[in-house]
């Protein structure tokens, strides 16, 4: 069943067109990664499917209309804008009372249990905690709400290395289940590769790219080109061409993989690798 | 296999309820702010219990009305200034109320959760329209009930102290806050209105959004016609509740008209404006993220 079903979706702001038109489907279960440069419009995207925000086009998420009843939306959709959106003046337990008091489907014994693990104090205001302890709070309440969507605006913005991890671990870990789908827009992209299932690359507010990741994996292949044979891999027209320690390094789409391991090192390509090459090519 | 566990993690929930104890939490100043003014009173009378026996010997060879009103004098006083402390609290409180959500980005949170814009607006329209009224209440009559203690404690050695009693009745009196404090409350709804309504709306500046515009429009009115009708309209809206609501006349203490207040048109126009100008904030709220 799809989790969310965008067609001709668009937003612009006077002049400036955030959106435009749109076509996303996203299946239930699957792990979607919306990566984009700054301003590209993932935030206005998640912002119409959190129903943050009026659009034109037609939107569904879990067969409701966000912007008219987000309210109703909310009791299955749970989001992480970033960690400072928390309110500064609230107590860890006044947040815990508020969440269990208008939340039908927040389990407060997960949550505590979740607290129980970190070092955040029941009694401390939100305004005493650090970066990494509010982000652990509010996963805590995620993690504890039964949602069918969980949207990640930039989840891990700011936070140390080690916290990073954790924060992906414990959602994969203890929250995700198949059932659930999630959305994750980061410009830490290389951390986040593992954990996708779906990619989606949005540029001026269109989607330049959509892949599953088998279908990532299967399409693009990097090759580490032997000097010698630079000139014949160059007319397999890569896709981009980079300098690593000298030797070139060459990106291809949808070549024959016999055809190209004669040239070099075959390897993997990284999201974020292919991200630069299709955001230089879109750039003119 | 989803419906057994749907009902197993369903609760009831209280959004309304919990919303109202939410703006508690963040707004401390709704209870401290009277708070203090009540500890203000109650250090003025300690201070000033020394004189009172005098002063109450003086106000004995008073007649009847002129004791009666001199014995209550003070504790009127302390009602009047909570009453007052009440108004600007919940001013205050209205013109950050939707405005301080949107400033610290916690309207992306809030709005994270299955809570309407109905709810949220109309939970913190409750605090000034009925918990600053109930904050109130309590606060005065446990003030005044302390301020009768002391002067009690005070006037005891002179034999003087029955003598509050015969001319202060705290049950009555009680009354007649009670409901001035609903009437007041209805009558200033549309002010928190506006003030709630221009919260969600401006950038910045809530108190200048809130109070310019109709003070441009009196000034204009005033320069252009010389006339003064919109400003005797803000004032009504700000004291007219008084001569609805009670009757006064020299010398006797004021009686409740509620028959009087219910049927004056100001009370019904201003909570015609009151709900217009919630439902605009509600429906503002919607359209509305961090600034």
């Amino acid at each position: 069943m799809a989790c969310i079903e965008a067609r001709h979706l668009r937003k612009a702001f006077g002049p400036t067109v955030a959106l435009g038109d749109v076509d996303l489907t996203v299946n239930e279960g699957r792990i979607l990664g919306i990566i984009g440069p700054n301003g590209a419009g993932k935030t206005t995207l998640l912002n119409a499917v959190l129903g943050l925000t009026s659009y034109e086009g037609e939107l569904k998420v879990l067969g409701r209309d966000p912007w008219k009843s987000r309210d109703e939306l909310m009791r299955d959709v749970s989001f992480i804008a970033d960690v400072a959106v928390l309110p500064r003046w609230i107590r860890v337990t006044q947040l815990l009372d508020y969440v269990a008091g208008v939340h039908p489907k927040f389990d407060r014994a997960k949550a505590e249990n979740f607290l129980a693990k970190t070092t955040i104090k029941r009694t401390s205001k939100v305004r005493h905690l650090s970066k990494g302890m509010v982000a652990q709070l509010h996963l805590a309440l995620v993690m504890a709400i039964d949602a069918k969507l969980l949207v990640l605006d930039e989840p891990t913005l700011g936070l140390d290395i080690l916290f990073r991890k954790q924060f992906y671990d414990s959602l994969l870990n203890d929250y995700f289940d198949g059932g659930r789908t999630i959305i994750v827009t980061t410009h830490q992209v290389e951390e986040v590769q593992e954990v996708l299932t779906d990619l989606i690359f949005i540029n001026h507010g269109r989607i330049v790219l959509q892949c599953s990741m088998e279908e990532f994996e299967s399409r693009y292949v990097e090759v580490m080109v032997n000097p010698d044979q630079l000139a014949a891999a160059r007319t397999l027209k890569p896709l981009q061409e980079r300098n690593v320690f000298g030797r070139s390094v060459l990106l291809f789409e949808d070549v024959d993989l016999a055809q190209i391991s004669a040239l070099g090192e075959v390897r993997r390509p990284s999201i974020a690798d292919l991200f630069v090459a299709v955001m230089t090519k879109e750039k003119p | 296999m989803n419906a057994p566990n749907e009902s197993r993690r369903s609760t009831i929930t209280r959004p309304f309820y919990w919303s109202v104890w939410r703006e508690i939490w963040e707004n401390h100043s709704v209870w401290i702010v009277p708070a203090i003014v009540s500890a203000i009173v109650l250090l003025g009378s300690l201070a000033s219990a020394s004189y009172l026996p005098k002063r109450r010997q003086n106000a004995l060879l008073l007649d009847e009305m002129h004791r009666r009103a001199a014995i209550e004098a003070p504790y009127d006083l302390a009602a009047i200034m909570l009453l007052i402390t009440a108004f600007i609290v919940g001013l205050f409180y209205c013109l950050d109320a939707l405005h301080g959500e949107r400033r610290d980005r916690s309207i992306l949170f809030w709005k994270s959760l299955p809570v309407s814009d109905l709810t949220t607006v109309l939970s913190k329209a409750t605090i000034p329209l009925v918990v600053i009224p109930l904050v109130t209440f309590v606060i005065t009559v446990v003030t005044q009930f302390l301020m009768l203690l002391i002067s009690t404690a005070v006037l005891a050695p002179s034999g003087l102290a029955g003598t509050t009693f015969q001319s202060f009745n705290l049950f009555r009196e009680s009354l007649v806050l009670l409901y001035g404090l609903i009437t007041i409350a209805l009558w200033h709804a549309p002010v928190y209105a506006w003030a709630l309504l221009v919260s969600g709306w401006a950038r910045r500046a809530t108190f200048l959004w809130a109070v310019l515009p109709p003070l441009a429009i009196g000034f204009f009115e005033k320069v252009t016609f010389n006339t003064t009708h919109f400003a005797s309209m803000i004032a009504d809206r700000i004291v007219g509740f008084a001569p609805e609501a009670f009757s006064y006349s020299p010398h006797t203490t004021p009686l409740m008209t509620p028959g009087k207040y219910l049927s004056s048109p100001g009370l019904w126009i201003g909570l015609i404006f009151a709900v217009a100008f919630v439902v605009a904030a509600i429906r503002l709220r919607r359209y509305r993220g961090a600034l």
